[in-house]
């Protein structure tokens, strides 16, 4: 009966623990070390892959060359991505221009504005939306939203904004409804449940005392989410629209239904386009040839660059202005 | 508007003193006069039937054990309980002729004429400069100039502008715990309010800056009506003029400072300020 002697299992050998502590202790950390090994691991391999895979479609075009050029020819086995790498940039330009204000629309209104009774269905809703498969936004898009478009917003835009001067040239391309622009209306959809419940959790971060010590000099609920709110956030606000961002550059089968699938380089919004992802997604299967294979991995390891490229800024962001409130309090 | 509308009648005469209130200094006008007032967190009833009167430039203090009702009794004077949607006030606290509790005052004008500073200091994320101007924007528009008239001499009154004088255009959160709750009198008091509510405002200080803010209150009593929550006895006999101990969201006694703690009429109050229990 050594287990019920507590004092003498303490002061002598831990090992001989009834609960067996050291031991557990030394199996727990060897498995959670692997399993974060196992994620540096994969991360390698990926990265390996697409730099090795794209080898000889960069080593005959070049990096440079592969990114600014806009050709894309099988036939000649000419590649070259800028126009996936515009659509891609644009369509989810345009995602964070429309979903941006909606999301902080919505996060103000669950956090400051909504009765209680309310709170629980908007914030379900949005959860629920955030996890519909993104293939059924493809076909809402490309069934429902695409003609509705192509009838109705479209025409209002290039008659209106389409006249301005500069930006007009924007807003122009044939009424098919299935372009670039419509590309980015999609995704904003898609990537707003995402921003509006990460921003509504870090608006609630906010310490009581400071909502209310706004609100006691006679704020209204615009001057304290604008001028409190906003300014304390804006590290945990940047992290939601990231987030958005991340997820709107690397969308594929939603994107994929709508944009056109054309490798034209246009610069009006209705015209049909393509982005990274949803090239590989459609080529894949019929790449023949070892340069038109490597260079849609070429396509991908640029995404990976984008995405990667994204998240640090993000990070350098957030960090510079952590340490700017750790140097304040 | 209100008193005439629904309560005319009732309405307390402007110059009425306060009861009990000793001859000579002590005999302001009632600033706030609370009637019948009971308090709901959702079902909770947490304040019974407070009725009580607030002389004009002052110090009143709260006491009481946690949770006796002091703070929620103090956070029903400028409504800012009304964030909150579970929270609800019946009863009347009138206030120059007005019923606050009314449905149809102006709360943002309301939140002007009575300031509050919380527990724990809340500068604004932006410069010192602009803490102080944020309030006064709010109902202003003031030139330059005047501005930073108006920014000085909020902080000369809250004794923090020779710490700040040259660093106004540092953020708020760049000062010490003190300094900022300074900062925050400064920024209640910049909106030129006739009534300022502190709740347990030193609670988070250490000594000496809680002897600064209990000089400057005292300082600014001569000006505004001021009513203090405050956790620390010999904080409150220090401090104020009038003292309301409240035990389980009722007043139990109220009266001179001094008659409060040195002969409490009620056993209770013998028993707390004895430190018998609390």
């Amino acid at each position: 009966m050594r287990g019920w002697d507590l004092g003498d299992t303490r002061m002598n050998d831990t090992s001989a623990n009834p609960r067996g502590g050291a031991l557990g202790d030394t199996l727990f950390r060897g498995a959670s070390l692997v399993a974060a090994l196992t994620v540096l691991a994969v991360l390698g391999a990926i990265i390996l892959m697409l730099v090795k895979g794209s080898m000889p479609a960069l080593g005959k075009f070049g990096f440079l060359h592969f990114i600014t050029s806009a050709e894309w020819n099988p036939v000649t086995e000419q590649f070259g991505a800028l126009s996936p790498i515009t659509g891609t940039l644009v369509s989810s330009a345009i995602a964070i221009i429309i979903g941006l204000p909606v999301s902080f629309g919505i996060a103000l209104f669950i956090t400051e504005l909504c009765p209680v009774w309310l709170k629980r269905p908007v914030g379900t809703a949005i959860e629920l939306l955030a996890a519909i498969p993104s293939i059924i936004y493809g076909m809402w898009g490309l069934f429902v939203f695409a003609p509705f478009f192509a009838e109705h917003i479209q025409p209002l835009l290039t008659a209106t904004l389409g006249r301005l001067p500069v930006i007009g040239a924007l807003f122009e391309g044939p009424p098919l409804g299935i372009s670039v622009f419509t590309a980015g209306v999609i995704l904003a959809i898609m990537i707003i449940p995402f921003i509006a419940s990460v921003m509504r959790d870090v608006f609630n971060t906010v310490r009581r005392e400071l909502r209310e010590s706004a609100y006691g000099l006679g704020c209204t609920t615009w001057e304290v989410v604008w001028k409190v709110v906003l300014p304390v956030t804006r590290a945990g606000v940047t992290g939601a629209v990231m987030l958005g961002l991340g997820r709107a550059l690397g969308e594929t089968m939603a994107v994929t239904f709508v944009i056109g699938n054309s490798h034209d380089l246009n610069t009006g919004l209705f015209w049909p386009g393509n982005s990274i992802a949803s090239t590989i997604a459609n080529e894949f299967t019929e790449a023949d040839g070892e340069i038109y294979t490597s260079s849609l991995i070429a396509l991908g390891l640029v995404l990976f660059l984008i995405t990667f490229i994204v998240l640090s800024l993000a990070r350098i962001m957030l960090i510079r202005m952590s340490r700017q409130d750790g140097a304040k309090s | 508007m209100n008193a005439i509308e629904h309560n005319g009648a009732e309405a307390p005469a402007a110059t009425e003193a306060v009861d009990g209130a000793a001859p000579g200094a002590n005999a302001n006008r009632a600033k706030l006069d609370i009637r019948h007032l009971d308090f709901y967190y959702g079902k909770n009833h947490v304040l019974h039937d407070i009725n009580l009167k607030i002389p004009e430039r002052q110090v009143m203090a709260f006491i009481g054990p946690s949770g006796c009702g002091k703070s929620t009794l103090l956070r029903t004077f400028n409504r800012i309980y009304s964030l909150y949607p579970n929270q609800r006030a019946e009863g009347e606290i009138w206030m120059d002729g007005e019923n606050i509790l009314g449905r149809d005052v102006d709360i943002n004008l309301l939140r002007a004429k009575v300031g509050m500073v919380f527990q724990k200091p809340a500068p604004f994320p932006m410069s010192i400069f602009d803490n102080i101007a944020f309030g006064i924007r709010l109902y202003e528009r003031l030139p330059k100039a005047e501005m930073e008239e108006r920014v000085v001499s909020a902080l000369k009154r809250a004794a923090l502008w020779d710490e700040v004088k040259d660093m106004l255009g540092k953020s708020g959160a760049a000062l010490s715990g003190g300094q900022q709750q300074r900062l925050c009198i400064a920024r209640a008091i910049a909106v030129k309010p006739e009534v300022i509510l502190l709740d347990e405002p030193t609670s988070a200080l250490d000594p000496i800056s809680t002897a600064h803010i209990e000089e400057l209150v005292m300082e600014l009593a001569a000006d505004y009506t001021i009513v203090i929550v405050t956790h620390n006895m010999q904080q409150a006999a220090r401090m104020s003029s009038r003292t309301a101990f409240m035990y389980l969201g009722e007043i139990i006694e109220e009266g001179e400072t001094d008659q409060i703690f040195t002969a409490p009429r009620k056993e209770k109050t013998q028993d707390y300020i004895t430190g018998r229990f609390g």
